[in-house]
């Protein structure tokens, strides 16, 4: 069944989108991702202007991101202080992001700054994931499940000014770092139409040292408040949200999740983390690939500012 | 007889369009299968019936007549930008201005253009995607990449045969608009040439636009983006709250 996006202007199959609602749905339960850095190439990849593609998934990422709040505010690991400081910097990048964005359109370079943080950030991401489970299986296999010992190192973060009592966290900090986390992923959230969990999750551990068990309750806290900010810049100024390939995006994506956490539980920790990685990995080469490779058609055709 | 044809063909269809006021000794009589594109949710193309006869004040001329049907859509300034290797990746580097490119054309003809149409005449009518298409003379390659790209979407098309002539009186043929169609008024011009001159040129109006849920959105989100984010916003919220309570009644029971 064909569907005619009004805003995206294009008719795409309707089947075909609540499929990879779905399948970026089941990932991202299993992995406990957002999954928007899944969902924007491959909207990239059916042919859904990259603008719109973006704009939408923030929209689709505060959809599936409100369930899993939900969830982790009834069990209290969410450290709502922790959350509101990074909110406070994830507004001002994403005002920030949205403006670079549409500089960026404006000069027709918006698809490659797009595809560069993509490649950048999967890669390094990836890369990082990939070695560091492939460590704790070896380390696993060696010594026969120990766990490794924690480490109690602090650093520069204890160094700053302006500190704070984070009390569910159990953390005496400076508001200077938490803030500095948010301005990028809130920057991030706006350029690449991510939540930007997978950047803030590592930060969380390991330069603010949060325990791990609020980091993701909390991560979903901030995520929800500037994806929901970055859809409605996007609505106000580019009008480059398009409310039916979001709806159903978000149908296909709110039933896989469900589905992905069920699978989830099953698999151990390394073998999901290293499955990620892959994952990670092989979207950053295609869309690397893109950028290497001589296009089949080096001209395109885009829209006169301001019409 | 042939008026006689003309002239029920014309009682016939409600369409009906009464040709231009010209005096020309040969005219058209045009009917469509509809005036009136309407891309509602599950739009995914449609296709447009022409048809028509020719009415004469005289008798037949010698030559064979033959049939060009051109339809334009709505057209708009647009940039064109070329990809360079700069830094080993592929970015936009020149970008041209195309003052004018009409976002859909479809030439049909009743036999191959080159052998029915003088180059003068097509200048003179634009009749060719190419002639549609404004740019200046050293930005070419600019013009002939929005040709190609359109052309290979399937916006721009060119039938070579795909008008039926009978008994040099009766025209039919069909055109096939893309399910990627923009709004706004669409152009239709019948040319009717004979020894590579246009002799007689008809022309009417097709309208395209959105209707029901597509034209509310649209709408919507142009002229109160901010209630619209926020009604996107509460759209996702709900599903993505009603989906975690819906499996948790699942689970339950």
């Amino acid at each position: 069944m064909q569907i005619y996006l009004p805003i995206a202007e294009v008719s795409v199959n309707a089947f075909l989108l609540l499929g990879l609602g779905g399948m970026v749905g089941v990932l991202s339960g299993m992995f406990g991702v957002g999954g928007g850095f899944l969902m924007t190439p491959l909207l990239f990849f059916i042919g859904i202007p990259p603008a719109v593609a973006v704009a939408t998934e923030a929209n689709q990422i505060v959809a599936s991101s409100f369930s899993g709040l939900l969830a982790h505010l009834k069990r209290k690991t969410v450290d709502l202080r922790m959350g509101v400081v990074l909110l406070i910097g994830g507004l001002i990048g994403a005002a920030v992001g949205v403006f670079v964005f549409n500089y960026l359109k404006s000069l027709g370079q918006v698809d490659l700054l797009v595809r560069l943080c993509y490649v950048v950030f999967l890669g390094i991401i990836g890369a990082l994931m990939f070695i560091e489970s492939l460590r704790a299986i070896r380390k696993m296999r060696q010594s026969g499940g120990v766990a490794p010992a924690k480490r109690k190192h602090r650093g520069w973060v204890t160094a700053l000014p302006f500190k704070m009592r984070f009390r569910t966290s159990g953390l005496y900090i400076s508001v200077i770092p938490p803030i500095m986390v948010g301005v990028l992923v809130g920057i991030l959230a706006a350029i690449m139409g991510v939540g930007g969990g997978f950047i803030m999750v590592p930060a969380m551990i390991y330069i603010l040292h949060m325990p791990t068990k609020v980091v993701v309750g909390t991560s979903l806290f901030q995520i929800i408040f500037v994806t929901a900010f970055t859809t409605l810049l996007h609505a106000t100024t580019n009008f480059t949200v398009d409310m039916a390939l979001a709806v159903l995006l978000l149908v296909g994506g709110v039933i896989g999740a469900q589905i992905g956490t069920r699978i989830g539980v099953k698999l151990k920790a390394e073998q999901l983390r290293i499955l990620l990685a892959i994952l990670v990995l092989v979207v950053c080469g295609k869309l690397a690939l893109d950028l290497l490779l001589q296009p089949g058609e080096l001209y395109s055709i885009g829209d006169v500012e301001g019409h | 007889m042939l008026r006689l044809a003309a002239f029920l063909l014309c009682l016939l269809t409600p369409l009906g369009v009464t040709a231009q006021t010209e005096a020309v000794e040969e005219d058209v009589v045009l009917g469509l299968s509809q005036k009136r594109v309407r891309i509602t949710a599950n739009f995914d193309g449609s296709e447009i019936l022409l048809f028509g006869a020719i009415k004469r004040n005289a008798p037949q001329p010698e030559g064979e007549l033959d049939v060009i049907i051109a339809i334009a859509g709505p057209s708009e300034p647009v940039v064109v930008r070329r990809k360079e290797r700069r830094f080993g990746i592929w970015i936009n580097t020149e970008s041209v201005d195309v003052s004018a490119a009409p976002s859909f054309y479809a030439v049909s003809s009743s036999r191959p253009l080159d052998e029915i149409l003088s180059e003068n005449a097509n200048n003179q009518y634009r009749i060719t995607a190419d002639r549609a298409v404004w740019t200046l003379k050293s930005e070419a390659a600019f013009a002939e990449a929005v040709l190609r790209i359109r052309s290979n979407n399937g916006l721009y098309q060119r039938n070579e045969g795909a008008v039926e002539v009978a008994e040099q009186a009766l025209f039919r043929s069909t055109v096939q608009m893309p399910a990627n169609l923009t709004e706004g008024p669409y152009i239709a011009r019948v040319f009717l040439v004979r020894d590579q001159k246009v002799i007689s040129l008809h022309q009417t109006v097709i309208d395209v636009r959105k209707v029901g849920l597509e034209r509310f959105l649209f709408n919507l989100s142009r002229e109160q983006p901010l209630i619209y984010g926020l009604l996107s916003l509460a759209i996702a919220i709900a599903a993505g709250w009603g989906a975690s309570s819906a499996f948790r009644l699942l689970n339950r029971g």
